[in-house]
């Protein structure tokens, strides 16, 4: 799907977000719906402690899906497997990195797409929570369905490792444990089967520690995929990408020697237009724009998908917080032309 | 990630206050707050609480002394309860049982499946204990409501089971054997708690019937409690496997000789088979489309797995296959997991380096000496004997029916032309408008099978009427096999209708199962005369109704894929033979 037809399906499902409310509504119904409206996503991990695998949520019939953002989608192959176990490749249309959210658009028709539902939901609702924990589920078979409340609606303050998670909104926290292993990306549902919001990363407390059970609530999930979708900041497809001298935008990164050298800056030249927006050595660069670098050489290719002229902007991890960093026009790329210390 | 079983190791100290505190908040929310509350959402909360009233004293806290212990759920008014095999595999013959009535009782182990983690015990003391109802777990839905009643972390040292309410998370889930062999194959997963200690317990439907055995969580780097993501044993398996439990053996799984894997379009196909297996023989090849197996349908490998995971070794299941487009329905016999030497290594675990060190094994308390006895390849054989007495009371409790001298059974082939067949203790002959054959004596049984082409049918034959008119013991070396399906080929939706008790009897070189049925009737006969080759098969067809004693209307014999006749007796009261 284009970014421009996408965009239409969701400005048409945003408008018309009550009208698709389940009929019927016993809490089988409503569990079997809520689960078919949940994928199976297959991408990059399976190491210690980083599951290969984690669950989505279709939002529109013919193929956008959002999911958590997370090492998974670094991958060059995403898998999408639905609840009749048609499996598809995905393509990552954008991340958002502040809510932790990506958008992934499948090649298929008539999805049983999530209903959202209008405004923000109080605490002590009564929710589903649908996903593919632990994996649990293959092929055709469904996702796992748990029941529990909206214990509060808060501020997140949660940490990863000992990093701030860099989403600082509003949060749905939950009485059951949602957060499982394989869990983000997957769906907080109403009594009626509404999408009320996306179960996040597995996070814990920055105060307590303790793991935390949460959602992002739909109107963030709506706001961040509609902007993703509208192509504010979508990149064309990496394999048009030519990759780029990022020593042309001042930016030098750690030597590439491994099959995905996570992207650290090692220097910034002074003067540079990198150096004007900020960047700092160490910074890890994890975005271009609204797409997810995992490594050196995506980083290369992200920019390189820029247009001549266009702005380019950075997303990079600083000491646990997300920073965003405009670097002003991608310059051409010259021939022969040595890196640029100075402004152009 | 681990998958883990759930055990536990040490006791607390937890009181369970489950009925009065559900009381409380309902006094609360009806008379204190002064709330309007939906008549309906009263009677949903009522009627909860009436079916966790109705099982609770079915549920069965198990204590095993150093072994810690869990749960157990019983289902016999004689005592017998299913729990899971891990929570027993270390206590030995004998492990003390706590129910909500606040009495303790002894109880004796009975039989395992260390594949399906399923074990029985039996407490005693009692016939009327309450008792759970086994429902169809098939019938199970996701976001369906559910409890579990069990003793997790062993906070039941008051009898006072736990209860712990949730939805059907999912049906038909497959978990990998996790660490050791086992295997959760078709189970229920629930967002009830399922914790440490909850093992063995049961989970029951929102009316209170048993769906489920519990036995397994997901656990990761929360520690070893809940997370919502708790997985049983559904009924369905338990209802399959509680006949073998009962005969006291240590029971297996099944495997169908083949491995399968998902084409590139999808199917599920043969990837590889064993051509010593049955389905070999039966024709399934490389390369065959598996469309169904015992009834239910495969679309994926782990459909075909949760089938055949719940299904005991030997029984035979209906396999439909799809070849060239062209569909077939084959009748096939599974074959066991493990070799039963494995299969004892299995059963035993870590008590196996003791048993080895030690001589007898673990020592039998005195509580329980009268209903233990150790033999190879069982996990208790008092109760095979049991179980062998029970059905050999069935068959003599219409031996008057059936005469004492030579049987003599005659009538028409279906095929035309008529048959006469005389049996005696070890001698038959059979005429058919082929000719006549004659089996000489026992040492025959195995030499040359007759008639030819039966695979056995005299022997078998002679076998059944030695079975009815003197009992099992004379037969041979005779065995409570347990249980299988009535009518094999009848299996529908993995349901497999009609359960008979199986004997099971070694003589003269030969192996011979009796399938009978509730009313005492031997239904079918399988007789190997060599454990690799094909079984003669015999079908017995009974009146639906009238005397229970007589002859059948038909007899039907098949040797390998193909048959060998059918014959229908002639008018009962000439069957009634005579000398």
């Amino acid at each position: 799907m284009t970014p421009c037809r996408a965009a239409a399906v969701l400005v048409a499902l945003l408008t018309a977000r009550v009208v698709g409310a389940a009929t019927e509504s016993s809490p089988q119904f409503v569990a079997a719906s809520a689960a078919r409206s949940v994928v199976k996503i297959y991408g990059a991990g399976g190491l210690r402690g980083l599951e290969a695998y984690q669950s989505g949520i279709i939002l529109s019939p013919d193929g956008l899906i959002a999911t958590a953002m997370s090492t998974v989608l670094d991958s060059d192959g995403i898998d999408c497997v639905l609840d009749d176990g048609r499996r598809f490749e995905a393509t990552l249309l954008g991340v958002d990195p502040r809510r932790e959210l990506a958008v992934l658009s499948i090649d298929a028709t008539d999805l049983p797409a999530a209903v959202p539902a209008e405004g923000r939901a109080v605490a002590g609702t009564r929710v589903l929570a649908v996903s593919n924990m632990f994996g649990v589920a293959v092929g055709d078979e469904r996702a796992s369905v748990q029941r529990g409340v909206i214990a509060s609606v808060v501020p997140l303050e949660a940490r990863r490792g000992a990093a701030d998670a860099p989403y600082t909104g509003t949060v749905y926290v939950l009485d059951f444990t949602t957060n499982n292993p394989g869990s983000p990306g997957g769906a907080i549902v109403d009594s009626r089967g509404l999408l009320l919001g996306m179960i996040g990363k597995e996070l814990r407390s920055s105060t307590g520690g303790i793991w935390l059970n949460y959602a992002l609530p739909v109107d963030e999930l709506m706001l961040g995929c509609e902007a993703l979708v509208a192509g504010r900041g979508v990149a064309a497809p990496a394999a048009a990408a030519t990759p780029f001298d990022l020593g042309l935008l001042g930016i030098v990164l750690v030597p590439d020697l491994l099959d995905r050298t996570p992207p650290f800056v090692e220097t910034v030249l002074p003067g540079s237009a990198a150096a004007r927006a900020g960047l700092a050595a160490d910074d890890l660069l994890i975005a271009v724009g609204a797409r997810a670098v995992g490594s050196h050489a995506a980083a290369e290719r992200a920019v390189g998908a820029i247009p001549s002229g266009d702005p380019v902007r950075l997303s990079v991890i600083r000491t646990g917080t997300v920073v965003d960093c405009e670097l002003g026009p991608r310059p051409a790329v010259a021939e022969g032309r040595a890196p640029q210390g100075a402004a152009p | 990630m681990t998958r883990t079983s759930l055990a536990t190791p040490s006791a607390g100290r937890h009181r369970g206050l489950w009925g009065l505190v559900v009381a409380i908040m309902m006094a609360a929310s009806t008379i204190a707050s002064g709330v309007e509350v939906d008549p309906a959402v009263l009677e949903a909360q009522q009627a909860r609480i009436d079916a966790i009233r109705r099982v609770t004293p079915a549920a069965v806290s198990i204590f095993a002394g150093d072994s810690g212990g869990g749960s157990g759920v019983l289902l016999t008014r004689d005592g017998y309860a299913a729990t899971n095999f891990h929570v027993v595999q270390a206590a030995g013959p004998a492990v003390t049982c706590g129910l909500a009535d606040g009495r303790l009782y002894d109880a004796a182990l009975v039989g395992i499946d260390p594949t399906g983690d399923l074990a029985i015990v039996k407490l005693l003391g009692r016939d009327d204990f309450p008792v759970a109802e086994l429902a169809d777990s098939d019938r199970v839905q996701i976001g369906d409501e559910c409890f579990a009643i069990g003793n997790p972390f062993l906070l039941g040292t008051d009898l006072q089971p736990s209860i712990s309410a949730g939805i059907v998370s999912g049906v038909h889930r497959y978990q990998f054997p996790a660490g050791t062999i086992l295997e959760y194959t078709d189970c229920i997963q629930v967002d009830a708690a399922i914790n440490p200690g909850n093992s063995g317990g049961g989970l029951f439907d929102a009316v209170g019937r048993l769906i489920g055995i519990n036995g397994r969580a997901s656990f990761e780097k929360r520690g070893r409690v809940n997370v919502g993501a708790g997985y049983a044993i559904s009924a369905n398996q338990l209802r399959n496997f509680v006949g073998a439990l009962r005969s006291g053996r240590i029971c297996d799984h099944a495997t169908l000789g083949a491995t399968v894997s998902t084409a590139v379009d999808g199917r599920v196909v043969v990837a590889d088979i064993l051509e010593s297996s049955d389905a070999w023989r039966r024709g399934l090849r490389y390369d065959d489309e598996i469309v169904s197996l015992a009834g239910r349908p495969v679309r994926t490998v782990n459909a075909f797995k949760n089938v055949l995971g719940i299904l005991p070794a030997e029984w035979q299941v209906p396999l439909v296959i799809r070849r060239d487009g062209r569909r077939q329905d084959l009748l096939v016999r599974l074959h066991a997991v493990h070799s039963p030497a494995k299969l004892a290594e299995l059963a035993s675990g870590d008590a196996a380096e003791e048993s080895r060190a030690g001589s007898d094994g673990p020592e039998v308390p005195a509580a329980v000496r009268h209903v233990y006895e150790r033999r190879a390849g069982f996990a208790n054989h008092h109760f095979n004997v049991v179980e062998r007495e029970r059905v050999a009371a069935g068959l003599a409790a219409i031996r008057d029916a059936r005469p004492e001298g030579p049987w003599v059974l005659a009538g028409q082939l279906a095929a035309g032309g008529e048959f006469r067949i005389e049996l005696s203790d070890a001698t038959a002959t059979i005429d058919l408008p082929t000719g006549t054959s004659t089996l000489a004596g026992e040492d025959e049984f195995d030499r040359q099978p007759v008639p030819p082409g039966s695979g056995g049918l005299l022997p078998a034959l002679v076998l059944w009427r030695r079975l009815v008119v003197e009992g099992p013991a004379a037969v041979g070396r005779t065995i409570f096999w347990g249980t299988a399906p009535r009518q094999p080929a009848t299996f529908a939706a993995g349901a497999a209708g009609e359960l008979v008790d199986v004997l099971e009897s070694a003589v003269a070189g030969v192996v011979a199962r009796f399938g009978v049925d509730a009313a005492g009737r031997v239904v079918w006969i399988d007789l190997w005369t060599s454990p690799d080759a094909d079984p003669c098969e015999v079908r017995l067809t009974w009146p639906e109704k009238g005397t229970a004693g007589g002859m059948p209307l038909s007899i039907e014999a098949s040797f390998g894929s193909e048959p060998f006749a059918t014959f229908v007796m002639d008018a009962p009261a000439s069957a009634e033979a005579s000398r």
